[in-house]
């Protein structure tokens, strides 16, 4: 029978089928970070638990590390360093592999997790934290938990999961220049709704999709928990085998037979199916406080919740592009990898950033990342620009209570969250791609990329 | 942790909004430490208090509110519990004193969070939620049926989970039974996929970066 890539994944990781109607999935990588994994670590030690297999479980630190240059273990968030000591301590006293602070692999783990070729296609890979989606991107079953659901799986090997439906979401046609795969997803979620994709594993295919990098392939399956989803997915093609090749972690070589049977049958039935035109598609900002209200560039606020206009600040009628900013971010597990900041320095080369911006900052998804920009002079063209050029880290994807944007301030962001309070108390988010972001950095005010492309 | 109450009446709290994300039920900034308790106080600080640093009180939040102060019961609108994994979210709301949420329909890690945690998740149409908010409700979790004055509400929860908030079992505990099972699937695993186990394992690179002085 023809069977969706989802459904060839999950029957080849089910230990047992439950009494009560869920399976026994077999998970193949566990990756922790200091913020929700410690917590996990911790209680395991507290109930006497074991590892099941300590190498196949992986941890960084990234979520509240400083990432001024010269960082230690010191973070600006008040009582942070617990958090990362603790994690450091646990993972040794558990023969994890971690990737601490200023190891040179250290990055967002969604970043390196890829680079170090530890998500491959095929496998079952789970981490406490939402955007493990992202690493969909390379046709692993790859989904965020709880720490306790961390816990299960590292000292047993599997999860307990009542099977998820399916839903192909085909993106068809070709993406129009100034368009990128943050825009695509924004649009998806724009149209079908924060909660569109929940019960669903969502494999995004079609020409469009086909034609991403694996950069932007990421970028697409890293909002499917925006969307509700379980999480993302895309078949393994020649792309996905070249990336991963030979990395620390990955096999040499991607030519078994294997491998290419991760794709979903032709006649595979979905439970749902979405069809998205993505030579339609413009640049995408959100105009309020859930990644569903995204319009285009182009076009008016909508009448939305009257709680989100008050917070945003923004009536319905008028039109998002021109709104004032004084703020803006270029990072995150959506949007921080080398071709992003290659994509957003093109824009900013040679220009300066309003003086209405207070606080720019560019912050690398890795080191790797970091080092590769540096030795392409990209960290030049931003700091002339007027960013900040940091080290590698979740930064202000999320107000840690450390550093934060200006009083009131309004962001322009390349992350996935635009929720009240999100970057800091008060502070107005509208989220973008990188070129967005440099776009409307550069005109203090929210701007089309497609404006400034050269 | 306890098992669910039965049966277990309340004031159904009415937070009606949609899309209630994980960042507001505990900031980053209320995540104090690496442990699950503590985080009761922080528990939707944006919305509870008029400054968070003082804790003074926003009498607009509905648990601020004499009659669902200390509620065990929230009604809650669509994609509740949606944004980060943070389980601490699900233990702020357990460590308030929350064991079950009604909703017209939850973010997928959190609801796995609540079960793992004995809170009830409870899916139910809008129509009824609203009907159902800011009045005392009755849950009956051995029949799955809920009720509100006169009136009866069916809900459906999977078998294990309903188990597991029943009995209060440890979800580790019971996979631990199936330890026989897991030791024959590696073992063939390992033998078809070898390089998920074969894991070659670089040295830790040194401290690229100098501290600052």
């Amino acid at each position: 029978m023809a069977r969706t890539l989802f459904a060839k994944i999950w029957d080849a990781h089910r230990v047992a089928s439950l009494p009560g109607g869920a399976d026994l999935i077999a998970i193949d990588r566990v990756f922790l970070h200091e913020r929700t994994g410690a917590a996990a670590l911790a209680r395991m030690a507290e109930m006497s638990r074991a590892l099941r297999d300590p190498a196949r479980v992986f941890a960084v630190m990234d979520h509240i590390v400083d990432t001024r240059p010269g960082r230690g273990d010191g973070t600006l968030m008040k009582g942070g360093e617990g958090f990362i000591t603790e994690t450091r301590a646990a993972c040794k006293a558990a023969g994890i592999t971690l990737f601490d602070v200023n190891d040179e692999r250290q990055g967002i783990v969604h970043v390196i997790s890829p680079e170090q070729g530890i998500v491959l296609p095929g496998v079952t890979l789970v981490a406490p934290d939402s955007h493990t989606c992202t690493q969909g991107a390379f046709g692993a079953l790859a989904w965020g938990i709880g720490s306790s659901e961390a816990e299960h799986a590292m000292v047993t090997g599997t999860l307990r999961m009542e099977r998820p439906r399916t839903m192909r979401v085909e993106f068809t046609g070709d993406v129009p220049a100034g368009v990128t795969a943050k825009d695509m997803v924004l649009a998806l979620i724009a149209a079908h709704g924060a909660g569109g994709g929940a019960g669903h594993v969502v494999e995004f295919a079609g020409k469009a999709v086909r034609a991403l990098d694996m950069e932007a392939r990421m970028t697409l399956c890293n909002m499917a928990t925006e969307f509700s989803a379980m999480t993302g997915i895309i078949a393994p093609d020649a792309k996905t085998f070249e990336y991963l090749a030979g990395r620390p972690f990955a096999p040499a070589d991607f030519t078994a037979p294997y491998w290419q049977e991760l794709v979903s049958d032709q006649d595979a039935a979905f439970d749902a199916a979405i069809t998205m035109d993505a030579s339609q598609l413009a640049p995408m900002v959100s105009w309020g406080t859930s990644p569903e209200h995204t319009i285009p560039i182009t076009a008016t606020v909508p009448q939305g919740p009257a709680r989100a206009h008050d917070y945003i600040g923004l009536p319905a009628g008028v039109l998002l592009a021109g709104t004032p900013l004084n703020a803006a971010f270029i990072g995150s597990c959506t949007n921080s990898r080398i071709s992003d900041l290659r994509r957003a320095a093109a824009i900013l080369k040679g220009r300066r950033i309003s003086p209405a911006i207070q606080k720019a900052l560019v912050v690398p998804g890795s080191m790797a990342v970091k080092r590769q920009a540096e030795a392409e002079g990209l960290d030049t063209v931003f700091k002339e620009a007027g960013f900040e050029w940091r080290m590698s880290g979740c930064s202000l994807c999320f107000y840690a209570g450390g550093e934060g944007f200006p009083e009131g301030s309004r962001a322009i962001s390349s992350t996935n969250r635009n929720f009240e309070g999100r970057q800091g108390p008060g502070i107005r988010t509208h989220i973008a791609s990188p070129e967005t972001v440099a776009a409307s950095a550069l005109a203090g005010a929210i701007a089309d990329p497609r404006d400034y492309a050269r | 942790m306890s098992a669910f109450p039965q049966p277990l009446t309340g004031m159904a709290a009415p937070l009606l909004r949609d899309n209630v994300d994980t960042d507001t039920i505990i900031p980053s900034r209320e995540m104090r430490s690496t442990g699950r308790t503590g985080l009761a106080d922080g528990m939707f600080a944006p919305w509870r208090y008029s400054d968070a640093d003082t804790r003074s009180e926003n009498p607009d939040f509905v648990l601020n509110q004499p009659e669902y102060r200390g509620s065990a019961i929230l009604a809650a609108g669509s994609n509740f519990g949606c944004g980060s994994s943070r389980e601490h979210a699900v233990w702020a709301l357990a460590e308030y004193g929350i064991k079950a949420i009604i909703a017209t329909s939850f973010a997928p890690i959190f609801r796995s969070n609540c079960i793992r945690n004995f809170i009830l998740p409870i899916t139910l149409d809008r129509a009824v939620v609203e009907a159902l908010a800011g009045h005392e409700v009755t849950i009956d979790l051995a029949a799955l049926a809920l009720t509100c004055g006169d009136q009866g509400y069916p809900f459906t929860l999977e078998v294990e989970a309903h188990e597991m908030l029943t009995h209060g079992l440890d979800a580790i505990d019971l996979t631990l039974q199936q330890a026989a099972a897991i030791d024959a699937w590696t073992l063939a695993d390992r033998a078809a996929r070898p390089w998920v186990y074969d894991l070659t394992r670089p040295a830790p690179t040194p401290q690229q970066e100098p501290a600052r002085p």
